[in-house]
């Protein structure tokens, strides 16, 4: 076989971190509820072919909850960081482009959501938004578009003092048509890059905070459910209920900013030095 | 139209002026060329002339009125760099059609082929890059072109070709043209009214 070059090597490993990312997501919306269910014929089965992460103390298949655990993960993760780099955005370009006030609040903003330490803030938030999945994710939105808000920030500084910027006002095109041809299309790599690697964590800021109680409700098969049940069931030598659904959890994570990284370097290969 | 700068005061750090008190005047249609050592304030004032810089007080009239805040400049400014003055990111078509769409015969006589349009900035040369700046700012609308070191860093054939063009196009059309530059030499060659800088204030 031919060898790839880098920048092909980088771009087939993308294409196949996204295809399984998006097979545990596909995988656990399409995991029938039956396969949920708790069956107390088969209580506390360690791992073995017919399951392969064992069962739990109420006979539920722990491999099933798992992939819908991440599952569930993912959707919220992708709300959470969408909305974080959204306000990113927003914010970062208003702070470049607009007078020097707007700039100050912004990065007074910036530097006080950096202030504080963010779990707590998830938390004081969630708790504010009556918890739930909706609590959750606007609280790690809230916390994590400072840096990228920064990056955008400094993008936007960089390129309006271009020539080629001056040199467009001077045919008469106006600030939006500049914003939207010239500026965003610069920016949107970063963006793309931001969004991504905000993923793995508002992934585990979830599966944190409903670990501690403050996320997700009891119900969901969240893998912060998932662990924190596991904790009474540990000393019982049920390790399977806790370690499996923790390293899935944290190959999920790997994975998704791994492949932000290599999009990365595919997008920016000067800056990443690929 | 007769381009006008009074008393114009600027400087990029607070205390620190670049540009104090200088004026100058230059006639509708005319050739003239500035000329002053390196690092004395031409491009400031080239940047403040074209409508491209904001200076601290003093004015700039052309045709007896400030420049316009929005719409197309009638005043064009080609600078030194033309890989800095085009977006990175776009074929040159699409560069030139920001300004205006010139017919093939204009392209043809600025010696751009057409199948440069479809290349990136990176994908042409300095000098062929410039041909791109000078035919952008030869827009209908343009009224006065300030030429800013524009065939400083070319090869001496492709700086004559580069005049030999903008020369052209400027008196056919009855565009005024101000040259700026260190070069004695091309100020003498391409203008009929040498402006020193440093006497202008």
């Amino acid at each position: 076989m031919k060898r790839l070059n880098r920048r092909a090597a980088a771009a087939v490993g993308s294409a196949v971190m996204l295809v399984l990312v998006l097979a545990v997501y596909i995988g656990g919306a399409m995991i029938p509820d039956a396969a949920l269910q708790a069956d107390f014929s088969r209580r506390g089965l360690a791992p073995s072919a017919a399951h392969l992460f064992g069962t739990d103390f109420l006979g539920r298949d722990m491999f099933a909850r798992t992939v819908k655990g991440l599952s569930l993960s993912l959707a919220v993760g992708a709300a959470a960081s969408g909305m974080s780099a959204v306000i990113a955005l927003v914010i970062g370009v208003a702070a470049a482009m607009g007078r020097n006030a707007v700039d100050h609040a912004a990065n007074w903003f910036v530097d006080l959501f950096m202030s504080v330490p963010h779990t707590v803030l998830i938390i004081l938030i969630s708790i504010a938004l009556a918890r739930g999945a909706a609590g959750m994710m606007v609280g790690v939105a809230l916390t994590h578009w400072t840096g990228l808000a920064r990056v955008i920030r400094g993008e936007v500084l960089q390129i309006r003092a271009q020539q080629y910027i001056t040199a467009s006002r001077g045919f008469g095109k106006g600030p939006l048509w500049i914003a939207r041809r010239h500026i965003l299309p610069h920016v949107a790599p970063q963006f793309l890059i931001g969004l991504v690697l905000l993923f793995p964590h508002a992934i585990m800021h979830e599966s944190g905070l409903t670990f501690l109680g403050f996320g997700l409700p009891p119900e969901q098969p969240a893998i912060g459910i998932i662990l924190s049940e596991s904790m009474k069931y540990i000393s019982s030598g049920m390790v399977w209920l806790a370690v499996f659904p923790g390293l899935s959890l944290a190959a999920l994570v790997l994975l998704i900013d791994r492949l932000g990284n290599t999009a990365r370097r595919l997008f920016e290969p000067r800056e990443a030095q690929l | 139209m007769r381009i006008e700068a009074r008393n114009i005061v600027f400087g990029y750090t607070k205390g620190k002026k670049v540009l104090d008190g200088v004026s100058l005047a230059i006639e509708a249609g005319a050739r003239a060329a500035l000329v002053g050592p390196s690092g004395c304030g031409k491009s400031t004032l080239s940047q403040i002339l074209a409508g491209a810089l904001k200076p601290e007080s003093g004015e700039v009239l052309f045709a007896g009125k400030p420049l316009p805040g929005r719409g197309f400049c009638p005043v064009q400014l080609i600078r030194q760099h033309p890989e800095k003055a085009v977006n990175p990111r776009w074929k040159l078509g699409r560069t030139l059609a920001e300004a205006w769409s010139p017919d093939d015969g204009f392209l043809a006589a600025m010696g751009i082929e057409k199948a440069w349009l479809d290349r990136y900035p990176a994908e042409l040369s300095g000098g062929e890059l410039q041909r791109f700046c000078i035919a952008r700012a030869l827009a209908p609308e343009t009224r006065f072109i300030i030429a800013d070191e524009m065939s400083t860093m070319l090869d001496v054939i492709t700086q004559a070709q580069l005049w030999e063009l903008l020369l052209r196009a400027a008196s056919s059309r009855g565009l005024g043209i101000l040259a700026v530059t260190h070069s004695e030499r091309l100020a003498a060659h391409v203008s009929t009214r040498v402006i020193d800088f440093g006497a202008l204030g």
